[in-house]
């Protein structure tokens, strides 16, 4: 270190820190909130395979590149695949999970607006998987 | 001198000589090459991408072959030898040292770039550069493919032996009357980066052997099917190329130090904060990798753990952006074109970095994975920070390899197009990321917002292909029929230069 003062660059360091902690400490809050589906979700079973989604409802009902669910109400995917890694995702609901091949994985979510939303795959998959696409219909309840 | 004016020598003297400039340059003009042979695929990408539906690429095979050579090549054969060039002209200088510690095993690791730069283009894979199973081992096509895996263990091999190169040359070679603490930061960089190439890169070596024998069917490591798990080598991938991003970023912030003092006529602010930084850089680069894999389903715990140890990695670049700050303060700067491209580099930096600290926060991961955030905020890395240093430095050591003066206005029209070009390309495709758009699609759906940030961005990189035009035209021209330099001081701002042509020791 050369003579000139360094007080200025540990200030600094402590902004950045105090930063660091926030955004940690904020997420970490955030993730544990959004950690565990709610009792009363509906578990809907969605298999990725080259190159399109297929979902099976809890009543047995099953669809293939749609989605048909109830607005208000929660639901959690049990993400699988058939073949290779998909990643499953509506990216307006922040629904986002990969679908890796001998591995369930889950995530949840309560659409609170009606509409048609895109259901896409965010990881690569091969030939077509710009095109592996889906929509997610909300109804009202 | 290495390109003598006065005594010009055949190239193949260049070629088979295992001194240490010349063998820089080898890896100079190398990976120079592969920046615009990976860029050049890049543009076609983007000019692909510029509407929906297939442009000017036929088939969406075709396209992923494209990003896939894209990444393999600029970070294999751009920017990792792109370092050990200057590495080669400046450290054993910097050591006060004749040569290399292992004068033939430093060809020998630059000899072997060639023959994996030639697997990988002839093969031209299609399984992105992260070669994920189980889409490498069942579906990737071959024999491009196992060309890309024996391609990479050759490059992977070429950074080992470098590295082994660069700590025995530092740590045991240099001047008995010169400290560790003296060593310039630049050779520090070196130092800390090629550690960390021997911790890392023998473990994606492994996880390439098992990715060949399973796509041989002999093995199921990361075949569920018979037993084993993708996710695996997931970890293994990251756990060599996360502390790949810092062995990548580490000597280009290593140019900027030896270009900002100089340049601000100002002796550096800390020069033991840079060096605390990289090592520290050095060691939580290791703690973070996982925070590639927070959508692979795991648990609140082991993101909890990797978010840690990523936002410890910021502090350490947080110290060399004060340090450069510092150093400039109250400088008499002469924004030369070294000297722009390493301030633009700085601050591009910063803004890739705070693009990170987002990114590891764990609920707004689930935003941006995959998508085209990341494209944006890795470039920014890749191109902003890490090409950025290295262009600097191209045009800081060019009059010491050519003896010749670059243009200086076009090199800073050159800064300004690239500068403009890449906060145009990578913040858009930042915003295009929130607004959905998955990464590595050939084709997409005609949104009106997604047409519009994706002509921006290409629009964007046009002007960086321009801006690249520019650079190839001086670059050649100014070797061939530039002015004159003035060796000892090339840009009058003085001070005491590293002179890479004032090298002793005869060519061997």
């Amino acid at each position: 270190m050369s003579g000139h003062s360094s007080w200025p660059e540990w200030v600094y360091i402590g902004v950045v820190v105090a930063i660091l902690v926030w955004v940690g400490a904020d997420s970490w809050y955030i993730e544990k909130l959004i950690d565990h589906a709610p009792e009363d979700a509906e578990i809907i079973k969605v298999t990725g395979q080259q190159w399109f989604w297929s979902f099976e409802h809890a009543d047995g009902t099953k669809e293939v590149g749609e989605l048909h669910l109830k607005k208000g109400h929660p639901y959690k995917f049990e993400v699988q695949s058939k073949d290779v890694i998909h990643s499953f995702n509506i990216h307006d609901y922040t629904v986002m999970m990969d679908a890796v091949p001998g591995r369930i994985n889950t995530v949840w979510f309560v659409p609170d607006e009606a509409g048609e939303f895109p259901i896409q795959c965010r990881e690569y998959c091969g030939l077509i998987h710009y095109n592996m696409r889906g929509t997610l219909y909300v109804e009202e309840s | 001198m290495v390109l003598e004016i006065a005594k010009p020598r055949p190239v193949w003297q260049i070629m088979f000589s295992t001194h240490h400039t010349d063998v820089g340059l080898l890896y100079l003009i190398t990976s120079i090459a592969f920046l615009f042979l990976g860029g050049a695929l890049a543009l076609a990408m983007r000019a692909e991408l510029f509407l929906p539906g297939s442009q000017i690429i036929q088939d969406s095979m075709t396209f992923h072959r494209f990003f896939t050579v894209h990444g393999t090549t600029l970070i294999f054969l751009f920017i990792l030898p792109f370092a050990a060039a200057i590495g080669n002209y400046l450290v054993p200088i910097m050591v006060r040292y004749k040569d290399m510690a292992y004068p033939k095993l430093n060809a020998v690791a630059y000899w072997m770039i060639p023959v994996g730069a030639a697997l990988i283009w002839l093969g031209f894979a299609d399984f992105t550069w992260n070669a994920y199973p189980t889409y490498s081992i069942l579906r990737a096509p071959g024999p491009a493919a196992d060309m890309w895996i024996f391609g990479l263990k050759i490059l992977g091999v070429s950074s080992i032996l470098g590295a082994i190169n660069f700590i025995v040359t530092i740590l045991k070679c240099k001047h008995p009357d010169l400290p560790l603490s003296k060593v310039p930061l630049f050779a520090w960089s070196t130092l800390i980066a090629s550690v960390m190439i021997l911790v890392a890169v023998p473990t994606f070596a492994a996880a390439l052997l098992m990715l060949l024998t399973d796509r041989l069917g002999v093995s199921g490591f990361f075949n569920p099917a018979m037993g084993g798990d993708p996710i695996a080598y997931q970890h293994l991938f990251w756990f060599t190329f996360h502390p790949e991003v810092y062995i990548l970023v580490l000597p280009a912030i290593g140019m900027m130090y030896e270009i900002i003092p100089r340049f601000s006529r100002k002796p550096l602010f800390s020069s033991g904060s840079g060096i605390a930084a990289f090592i520290l850089l050095g060691i939580v680069g290791f703690a973070s990798w996982a925070h590639h894999m927070y959508a692979t389903g795991m648990s609140f715990t082991e993101k909890t753990v990797f978010m840690i140890g990523t936002l410890a990695a910021v502090p350490g670049s947080a110290m060399h952006v004060f340090n450069f700050f510092a150093t400039m303060w109250g400088g008499r700067i002469r924004f030369s074109t070294p000297m722009m491209w390493s301030v633009g580099g700085i601050a591009l930096f910063f803004a890739a970095g705070s693009g990170g600290v987002l990114n590891t926060a764990m609920p707004l991961d689930f935003i941006t994975h995959d998508s085209y955030w990341v494209v944006g905020h890795f470039h920014l890395f890749v191109f902003g920070t890490i090409a950025f240093g290295s262009i600097a430095f191209l045009y800081y050591i060019f009059p010491f390899v050519t003896g010749r003066m670059y243009n200086e206005k076009l090199g800073q029209l050159h800064f300004v197009l690239a500068f403009i070009g890449a906060v145009i390309v990578f913040f858009t495709q930042h915003i295009l990321g929130l607004f959905g758009m998955p990464r590595r699609v050939f084709d997409y759906p005609p949104f009106p917002e997604w047409i519009a940030m994706n002509q921006i961005a290409t629009v964007g990189a046009m002007i960086i292909g321009a801006s690249m035009i520019i650079f190839l035209i001086n670059m050649i021209h100014s070797s061939a029929k530039g002015k004159e330099a003035n060796m000892d001081d090339p840009w009058g701002i003085g001070g005491k230069y590293y002179f890479p042509h004032r090298v002793k020791t005869p060519h061997h």
